[in-house]
């Protein structure tokens, strides 16, 4: 009989690992992360996007160092528990596109699965309608999945390979400490930085990257994903890693009531829009996406981590996807959705109903 | 003799779809599983766990795992 070896892979572990990421997130906003943004991948991955100038969108440009730890935390249990294994050749370009348009759905609704979760556990009622939608999303997934779409098979490949998106992290983080924020000052050296917005909230650079790093190692361990809760429940009803998204709702909320973060509502949510139809749109084409690519972006990290080198492109996408959200005025404000962000919603579910209808190749 | 599912380069949830159509054509009997990241081997025994298979045995091979699994009637 195999014995699980793996603590984190049984339900008490995914149960464990969601509290701590729903606990610490909680705390990060207390710490000085932005309201109801105490994890969020996809902010985190716009914001690095800005503070490299690949967007210029004033109000949302900091290198945030929990990204470049989830990325490393994951490497270091990769490699203690044997698990780095360098592979790719799975599709990359459409890991790009996917990763591009899941960012772009979640720049309307303003958050990842993470944070949709993590609005709802600060009373947020918007997130309702996010949460919808990306259970929708998600569910449309499982249909393709069900239908024979599949990415094709990836290849064992160098070690650099696998390298490649931590030694990037790694590269950020060097930046990060070689220049670092400057009083009242927008740039130091070759960085963007926010004087106001969320961009300009930020915990300390050691908190930071250290709850950074245990997140990823945790995640790694235990194969934390909302994506994959939802999917998994949708498609073989089966809760495991839907126990852990619960965890991490439960347990954020119960930090939000303790730390007085709480406050339930629609109107005046801390960075979050009432246009309801498009919070609910908008991640309708980011859980379509992430069904598609395998993964919510923070799975995508933390498999880019172990050597995953499909995962580090649909990174790479969400980056310059970013990029794209905010050159184009796709990316939603507190004021609502951006002049195109209704276009470009309906521009990716296309896109990704044509992946999902073309790419049937069957699994054998 | 025993069916085989070979997994090996598919990620999630690509093995277990692959094990369960597998298991519901067969019904009963022995199949081996393919594959080559540690994630998809514990879902892959986890799915059959759940469908009432027995995990027999999960070998280490060519840096993946052979995984056998089981059901009697």
């Amino acid at each position: 009989m195999a014995q699980m070896k793996n603590i984190f892979a049984v339900r008490w572990g995914i149960i464990g690992v969601g509290a701590f990421i729903g606990v610490f997130a909680a705390l990060l906003q207390k710490w000085g992360n932005p309201g109801n943004m105490g994890i969020c991948v996809a902010c985190f991955d716009r914001d690095i996007a800005g503070a490299l100038g690949l967007h210029r969108a004033d109000i949302v440009q900091y290198m945030r160092p929990e990204i470049m730890g989830f990325v490393l935390g994951s490497l270091i249990a990769a490699f203690l528990f044997k698990e780095f294994r360098p592979r790719a050749g799975s599709a990359p370009i459409v890991r790009f596109v996917l990763g591009a348009f899941a960012m772009i759905g979640a720049l309307v609704f303003l958050g990842c699965p993470w944070r949709a979760l993590l609005r709802l556990a600060g009373g947020d009622g918007n997130a309702i309608l996010g949460i919808a939608g990306l259970i929708g999303g998600i569910w449309v997934g499982t249909l393709f999945l069900k239908g024979g779409y599949n990415l094709g098979r990836s290849e064992k490949t160098y070690a650099s390979v696998g390298w490649m998106l931590p030694l990037i992290m790694i590269f950020f983080l060097v930046l990060r400490f070689i220049y670092p924020p400057l009083a009242d000052k927008p740039q130091s050296g070759v960085l963007f930085y926010s004087l106001k917005g969320p961009g300009s909230m930020y915990a300390p650079l050691a908190v930071s990257l250290i709850i950074g790093l245990a997140v990823g190692f945790l995640a790694q361990r235990s194969r934390f994903c909302t994506m994959g809760a939802f999917r998994d429940l949708i498609l073989f009803r089966q809760p495991h890693l839907f126990m852990g998204l619960l965890s991490l709702l439960v347990f954020a909320f119960v930090t939000n009531l303790i730390l007085g973060q709480f406050h339930p509502g629609f109107a005046k949510q801390p960075v979050a829009h009432t246009m309801s139809v498009w919070n609910f749109g908008g991640m309708v084409l980011a859980g379509l996406a992430f069904a598609l690519a395998g993964g919510c972006p923070g799975r995508q990290l933390f498999l880019a981590g172990e050597g995953d080198g499909d995962a580090a492109i649909f990174v790479l996408g969400m980056i310059v996807g970013a990029g794209f959200a905010h050159n184009f005025g796709t990316a939603s404000s507190p004021a609502g959705v951006g002049p195109h962000g209704i276009a470009a919603v309906i521009i990716g579910l296309l896109v990704c109903l044509f992946i999902g209808f073309t790419m049937r190749r069957k699994a054998v | 003799m025993a069916q085989i599912v070979d997994a090996r380069g598919f990620s999630c949830p690509q093995p277990v779809l692959m094990t369960m159509q597998e298991m519901k054509k067969t019904g009963k009997g022995q199949i081996e599983v393919l594959v080559d990241t540690d994630t998809s081997k514990e879902n892959v025994s986890r799915a059959a766990t759940s469908q009432g298979w027995q995990v027999q045995n999960v070998a280490e091979e060519g840096g993946g795992y052979r995984i056998v699994i089981k059901k009697d009637a």
